[in-house]
């Protein structure tokens, strides 16, 4: 619907409104204070809570009015409301004398004080008497797995838990049970909650009912956290995040909005990930190898230095292996030192062109990659070959939204408002946009989905050919599909002819060629036919895509000009080279190498055979710039003050360029530096430049700080060490600031630290810093986008050449599968998420099953190549016969390259 | 599982909506007509039969006051406590079967034979004091009548 | 006088369909379909001003008249009828269901047709088993005689009735709340607007009406606007089921015209107080209804004459509250009944009414304290229409505001002797 301004008048004052949304969202946005528990801006209204009351009067005459729930009630040209009357002011009170009948008052022991929304909506409605002299009603609690707490006697019973559990994000395994003041928020019994998604129960809820259970192994109140603008590095959705540490800890992990990535929520990878910044693995001083010796020893920066410069002078041909997992600033630093010729791309083989092909579709053609925004406004989805709950999570929870777009469409047609949320679930009942999903095995979206097409990786490109074809491709016409291939085609054609907005999600993690070309096929006939062309690829790290927009070469020619002795030396940076290809590759490689030099921060099988191992940063140690899925390159910031050796990776290669006498990167001195050398060196990055504050912004000539005003110790956190304040550390990097002082107004949006408003200490607070509820963020969303679809260029499809797979007698075809929890590296190291980590597994269908393992004991030995693993059996009917899915990228697991053929033997 | 007979019954109960899940009250109430009451493992078999989760057809349970979570005995006696009920006496009722059974509302007799649970008005205020036995109502009741049910019911 | 509804209702055993039809019975049906637009049909039930017979009295003509009809409307709609009678003191549905169950039917059928409906619920109270065995064979029978199912009567028209038992909620006879609860989930109530006369069962078009507003309508197709009117004494047309219970002679039930005195119901049909109790107040209509004190029962009974003293028909069956009753244990039953009643959807009515039921029983049990009764006075207006998601606490705070006003003198008695003055006597 058309947008128009409204004019309100709000306690005799007149304002300017945007129309379409209910009167709380636009109170909200001129920054009132009007307090409400039920209503969620990504969710809705459904007004349950009945706190968010304002008078309305129906015209100037009226002078009693009537209570009406500001929440229910549409935005209306000249309508005159008042929140301040008294007789709206004395029902939210009572609201709140209602809530805190039952309330246990336990906030100095519960992990939600400080930034509860029911402490600041009740010190907001002034209720402070106590009249109820009854006892509480008490519940029990529920064990919910490792990263929930409950507590249900703080419960105000606002629904938002369940409304977005089940209705928001999909789960079905949390509820609500029994009735009247007895209603109990939990799970049928006790148990692991399941879904993705559960995370964002912990700032869902308005109260301390589920708070972050791995945050409060080491709990921190909310005002004694230095936070910093963060991103989530678990994979390549990029979603915003804010990252908070005390005692040189890192405490927990929060979302942060941006309206064109994850809005307001994380998924439980991003979301409990981060312990593995504090696990035992990370590395806090240089080691060199004891010459002779297997042993690795800690050395001291100088030594280091020494032995740095020695091994950099003394070599013929020093090469760099860049990571997907560094960022933007350290992937250039290495390329500036060891020049562009011998730089590559730490990724395997398969996924080196994979990600090479992915460039040349989103560079080359008319197809535009859809933020996760855009895509949760689709209105047909095709997807092809990627479990996207398990590899790009928040972007299932975009397609999850996407389910709803036509029948809302529909419903806000038939003058539903689009924030009314019980009106549109009354009315749209079960019906869905069109969603199709073409993948090798079952995922969680099927059940989405219109259809879901099950085959192998070959049967699903050549579907999506075919789709191709019939949209905007005749000359590639498909052969020898079956009736049901045919018809699937021609439905699926159909559906996203009929759309306005389709989006095509594809991804690199299947391993497939084929299929990431039919996808590109099918974007790029979409534009034929004069529709949108979206297509989203998704990649599997926070900076595959960043990587991918530079230079360099596979890493097979790494190993090879090693092999032929051309190079001596390599400088690998936070990569574990063991993830990228068979093990004794790389024991080769390495041990043909005369100097390996790792930078890194947690020890892996790869540090374990470095000659020198350089301590870097992690994300929450340094700042750099990922470019996620989308092409939008996004900044994160420092967590914790640099100290010791953990130094920046980007810090640490210049100072070899200082060694190497390379005077490019020599002189760099503060991360700007590096930033504007590689725009200037690379065009792709050209537009980072300038987007964002340079270290020298400040707000009147202050800092932007990354501890709230009532930040506590001070002046006596570090007085067991020294009794003297030391001069909080400063950050050269950027305009943020390690202290409580600092500037007061809102930062840009990117340099966001927390939420916080008067009044709002929660993270409610955060309604503050958008124009408007779903919108952006105030001045824009965080982030830059690098890639831009060609508009009017001359497509050359590509070729429906596609091999059938035949299996070889004896063998099986071996697909790979991801968890969410357990197949992305760092995020396995912590211990949350390695709790929720299943064993190695296969999956295949009943039949294949039986006539492998007639016993049924479940547990089979798998052979690819050199490498053998033992795998538990798990039943997937939905695979085709000879077809098996092996759980990929589990901590420890050996490296292979799928698919492949293998053989299973019990 | 739900037995044939309890599939049966749900698949021709949900003919009358147009999609399976809709019929989860009837699913509860017929498993609990075949089993007294609804186990949490009757909440499963109703899950997996009507395609739902456990957690949503538990809440969905809970939510009713004729859906029993917990045993019954074999009898349900539901003492009407209404207004009119309640000017006519129910309560000296409630002592006298309370006192005859040994158990107050909530509670099961030892020999498994008697529930007894209060039930808001039961549209019979002209005939009150009321009470359910199992799904047959009694109304004008005294001593004496209660005296003769309570033996009818074994 | 004429009692359409009940004339043909005896005692013990349901009209027959054969029985039925010999007086009549179907003829509207007959007359409806074959030779009356939909809209026709409406359009006489708004002019008749039959209002709604299930407590709130929205006029039913005007409730389908908002159904929308035509191509570019849902196809798919429903008829509901509300049998979930479970307002305390009401027993008014239960007689015609048990006793006529084929004028509900008809009446269905013409509805049905009105709003192009071709699915019609029955949503029944799970206590009232006679009424399901009843209405069961009534709708075989239908069935057998072609009133129902394929191409009714050759008129092309389909419909399916079908019965649906509720797992007991009096929640669910709010209509929203009916609905979710159809649909087999829990009974909350929707948010209105949309109303489910645009979005309802399933998402569709969807009447619900009270069994005994639903029963009319055959009589009033076959017989008109006109005699409809006649019948009641005062401007809202027909007669009315009207109850008494508690403590009177014989307590039963009549049809009557509306706008009958309510003094004349309780003298002359519930043959006046038993001996030795003295009428204190009257609960007009269920439940959810203001106290109509002694000094008023020459107020009509309509559904006109009963708000300005501060009271409404509701469902027209009476409750008396005799002297010998002690009415903060009265308002304490009623109370406590809305507080286990309470969906526990929205906050007043979820945390208010169990405070409100508290405080009853500890002034009833001599625990109270004077300012008790002002967190009471709150609750009365902090529990007001609007204020609350649904009708539910808004009707519960009903008897209490009359009963704080009426009794209050017996509410002090309680706090200041430390205990209930009615029990002491015992
Ligand atoms: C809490 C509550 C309970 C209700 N219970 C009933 C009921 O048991 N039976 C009934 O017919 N209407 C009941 N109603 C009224 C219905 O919501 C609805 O207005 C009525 O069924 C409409 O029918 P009518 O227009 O024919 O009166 C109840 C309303 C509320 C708010
Ligand atoms: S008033 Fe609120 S809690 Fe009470 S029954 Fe209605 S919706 Fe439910
Ligand atoms: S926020 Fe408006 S009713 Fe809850």
């Amino acid at each position: 619907m058309e947008e128009k301004k409204l004019n309100i008048q709000v306690d005799g004052i007149s304002y300017e409104v945007s129309s379409g949304k209910n009167l709380l969202e636009a109170c909200l946005s001129l920054g009132m204070d009007l307090p409400y528990f039920c209503y969620h801006p990504a969710m809705g209204s459904v007004g349950a809570c009945r706190q968010c009351a304002v008078k309305r009067y129906k015209d100037a005459n009226d002078t009693k009015g009537r209570i009406i729930m500001s929440c229910m009630e549409p935005v209306a040209e000249g309508m005159i409301i008042s929140v301040n009357d008294p007789e709206a002011k004395a029902f939210r009170t009572s609201i709140i004398e209602s809530l805190m009948l039952n309330h246990p008052h336990d906030c100095p022991v519960c992990d939600e004080g400080g930034e509860c929304h029911l402490q600041d909506m009740t010190v907001m409605t002034g209720h402070d008497y106590r009249r109820n002299v009854f006892r509480k009603r008490t519940y029990r609690n529920q064990y919910l797995g490792p990263f929930i707490n409950h507590e249900m006697n703080r419960c105000i019973q606002c629904y938002r838990c369940v409304r977005f559990y089940r209705n928001y994000a999909g789960g079905t395994d949390l509820d609500v049970f029994a009735v009247h003041d007895h209603v109990y928020f939990g799970r049928h019994e006790e148990g692991v909650l399941e879904n993705e998604f559960s995370g964002n129960l912990v700032e869902v809820c308005p109260t301390g009912v589920f708070t972050d259970k791995t945050s409060k192994k080491h709990y921190t109140r909310k005002w004694d956290l230095t936070n910093a603008p963060s991103l989530c590095v678990h994979c390549a959705v990029g979603c915003n995040t804010i990252a908070g540490e005390r005692y040189g800890m890192l405490r927990r992990v929060m979302s942060r909005y941006n309206g064109a990535v994850n809005g307001y929520f994380l998924c439980d990878r991003g979301r409990f990930g981060y312990e593995f910044v504090n696990d035992q693995k990370h590395i806090f001083k240089p080691q060199i190898r004891v010459p002779d010796e297997k042993k690795m020893e800690e050395v001291s920066e100088e030594t280091l230095s020494v032995y740095l410069s020695e091994a950099l002078k003394g070599s013929k041909r020093i090469i760099g292996i860049g990571s997907p997992r560094a960022t933007l600033e350290a992937n250039f630093a290495l390329l500036t030192l060891v020049g562009k010729e011998n730089f590559y791309f730490g990724l395997s083989k398969k996924e080196q062109a994979l990600v090479q092909l992915s460039m040349q579709i989103l560079k080359e053609g008319p197809a535009h990659s859809p933020s996760l925004k855009e895509i949760e406004k689709a209105d047909a989805v095709f997807i092809l070959g990627e479990d996207i709950t398990n590899t790009a999570p928040m972007v299932a929870l975009a397609i999850r939204q996407a389910a709803r777009t036509v029948p809302i469409g529909e419903a806000v047609k038939s003058g539903i408002q689009q924030w009314h949320d019980s009106a549109l679930r009354t009315t749209i009942q079960d019906q869905k946009s069109p969603i199709f999903s073409a993948i090798p095995f079952q995922t969680k979206l099927d059940e989405l989905a219109e259809r879901t097409y099950n085959a192998s990786p070959d049967h699903i490109a050549r579907l999506g050919f075919a789709v191709a074809s019939l949209i905007g491709n005749p000359a590639n016409e498909v052969k020898g599909l079956d009736e049901e291939q045919k018809k699937l085609a021609g439905q699926i054609a159909d559906a996203l002819l009929h759309s306005n907005n389709p989006v095509i999600v594809t991804g690199i993690h299947g391993g497939s060629v084929d299929i990431l070309k039919a996808a590109a096929n099918v974007a790029w006939a979409l534009s034929v036919a004069g529709k949108k062309a979206n297509l989203s690829i998704l990649f599997p790290e926070c900076n595959s895509l960043g990587l991918g927009m530079m230079e360099g070469k596979p890493l097979a020619e790494a190993i090879d000009l090693v092999q032929r002795v051309e190079a001596d030396t390599v400088v690998i940076l936070e990569n574990d080279l063991y993830r990228r290809a068979e093990k004794q590759t790389i024991d080769r490689f390495l041990s043909n190498c005369k100097k390996v030099i790792v930078l890194d921060h947690f020890i892996n099988e790869t540090t374990l055979k470095a000659d020198l191992l350089v301590p870097v940063g992690n994300y929450a140690e340094s700042e750099g710039t990922l470019v996620n899925n989308e092409g939008r390159a996004q900044r994160f910031y420092k967590v914790f003050p640099s100290e010791g050796s953990i130094i920046e990776s980007w810090r640490r290669i210049r100072d070899m360029m200082k060694m190497t006498g390379k005077k490019e990167g020599a002189s760099w001195l503060i991360f700007d530096q590096v930033v504007s050398a590689m725009t200037d060196a690379i065009p792709e990055f050209a537009k980072i430049s300038g987007h964002l504050p340079e270290a020298d912004f400040r707000i009147l000539n202050l800092k932007i700080k990354r501890q709230t005003s009532r930040f506590s110790g001070r002046t006596s956190m570090n007085a067991n060490i020294e009794v003297s304040e030391p001069k909080p550390p400063f950050d050269v990097d950027s305009p943020l600031v390690f202290s409580m002082e600092g500037a007061d107004q809102v930062p840009p949006s990117s340099l966001v630290p927390y939420y916080w408003k008067p009044g709002w200490n929660s993270y409610q607070a955060m309604n503050f810093y958008l124009d408007e509820p779903n919108g952006s963020m105030k001045g824009g969303d965080p982030g830059i986008r690098l890639i831009e679809q060609k508009e009017k260029v001359q497509i050359s499809f590509f070729g429906n050449d596609t091999a059938t797979t035949l299996i070889p007698k004896g063998k099986w075809l071996i697909l790979p599968v991801y968890r969410i929890f357990g197949s992305e590296e760092l995020s396995s190291m912590a211990p949350a998420i390695a709790e929720r980590t299943p064993a190695p597994f296969v999956l295949m269908n009943r039949k294949d099953a039986q006539a492998m393992s007639p016993n049924n004991n479940g547990l089979l030995t798998l052979k690819i190549g050199q490498v053998s693993m033992e795998v538990s059996l798990r039943i997937d009917d939905s695979l085709a016969e000879g077809v098996v899915g092996l759980l990929v990228n589990l901590p420890g697991m050996a490296y292979v390259e799928l698919p492949d053929f293998g053989e299973l033997s019990q | 599982m739900l037995s044939e007979q309890e599939k049966q019954e749900i698949l021709e109960e949900s003919k009358a909506y147009p999609h399976l899940q809709a019929v989860c009250v009837d699913a509860l109430k017929i498993v609990q007509h075949h089993r007294g009451w609804v186990s949490d493992d009757s909440i499963q078999d109703i899950a997996g039969f009507l395609k739902m989760s456990v957690h949503e057809v538990d809440s969905v349970a809970t939510f009713y006051s004729r859906i029993y979570r917990q045993p019954v005995g074999r009898h349900v006696i539901l003492i009407c406590d209404g207004m009119s009920c309640m000017i006519m006496g129910y309560e000296n009722l409630y002592e006298y079967i309370s006192q005859k059974l040994g158990i107050r509302f909530g509670g099961t007799t030892t020999d498994g034979r008697f529930t007894l649970l209060p039930i808001s008005c039961l549209g019979d205020c002209h005939m009150a004091p009321s009470m359910m036995i199992n799904e047959e109502l009694f109304s004008l009741l005294t001593e004496e009548k209660i005296d003769e049910l309570l033996k009818r019911y074994q | 006088m004429e009692r359409p509804l009940t004339e043909h209702i005896r005692q013990g055993t349901a009209l027959t369909l054969k029985e039925y039809l010999k007086v009549g019975g179907y003829n509207g049906v007959q007359k409806a379909l074959k030779s009356m637009a939909p809209t026709d049909i409406t359009g006489l039930v708004k002019s008749s001003n039959l209002l709604g017979r299930g407590g709130a009295g929205f006029p039913t003509g005007l409730k389908w008249s908002f159904v929308p009809l035509g191509d570019g409307a849902p196809k798919q709609k429903y008829l509901i009828c509300n049998a979930d009678e479970m307002e305390p003191g009401t027993f008014k549905d239960r007689y015609l269901m048990e006793g006529n169950p084929h004028q509900l039917i008809a009446g269905m059928i013409i509805t049905s047709f009105a709003i192009q409906a071709d699915k019609a619920y029955i949503f029944l109270r799970w206590a009232y088993k006679k009424s399901e065995l009843v209405l069961r064979n009534a709708i075989e029978e239908a069935y057998e005689a072609g009133y129902l199912g394929k191409n009714i009567m050759g008129t092309g028209f389909n419909l399916d009735l079908y019965i649906h038992t509720s797992a007991g909620r009096y929640i669910c006879g709010e209509e929203t709340a009916l609905i979710n609860s159809l649909e087999g989930k829990r009974a909350i109530p929707r948010a209105k607007p949309p109303f489910p006369a645009v979005s309802g069962l399933f998402g569709k078009p969807t009447v619900v009406n009270n069994v005994e507003t639903l029963s009319w309508i055959s009589h009033i197709v076959e017989k008109g606007v006109d005699w409809f009117k006649a019948l009641s004494i005062t401007g809202e047309g027909g007669t009315k089921l009207f109850g008494v219970s508690g403590r009177v002679k014989s307590p039963g039930l009549w049809e009557l015209p509306l706008g009958i005195p309510m003094r004349q119901v309780i003298d002359e049909y519930a043959g006046g107080m038993s001996d030795g109790y003295r009428l204190r107040a009257v609960i007009p209509g269920g439940a959810s209804t203001d106290f109509v004190p002694a000094e008023q029962l020459d107020v009509k009974m309509d559904y006109a004459s009963l708000p300005p003293i501060g009271s409404r028909l509701g469902t027209a069956t009476m409750i008396i509250l005799d002297d010998q009753t002690c009415p903060v244990a009265f308002l304490h039953n009623i109370e406590r009944f809305f507080a286990l009643e309470s969906c526990g959807w929205c906050t007043p009515c979820r945390e208010g009414l169990p405070w409100v039921e508290k405080i009853l029983l500890s002034i009833e049990q001599g625990t109270g304290r004077e300012e008790d009764l002002e967190i009471l006075r709150h609750h009365t207006k902090y529990l007001g229409p609007g204020n609350t998601f649904c009708a539910h606490a808004p009707g519960a705070m009903e008897p209490l505001q009359s009963g704080l006003k009426y009794f209050h003198d017996d509410f002090m008695r309680h706090i200041n002797e430390k205990q209930c003055p009615w029990k002491k006597r015992n």
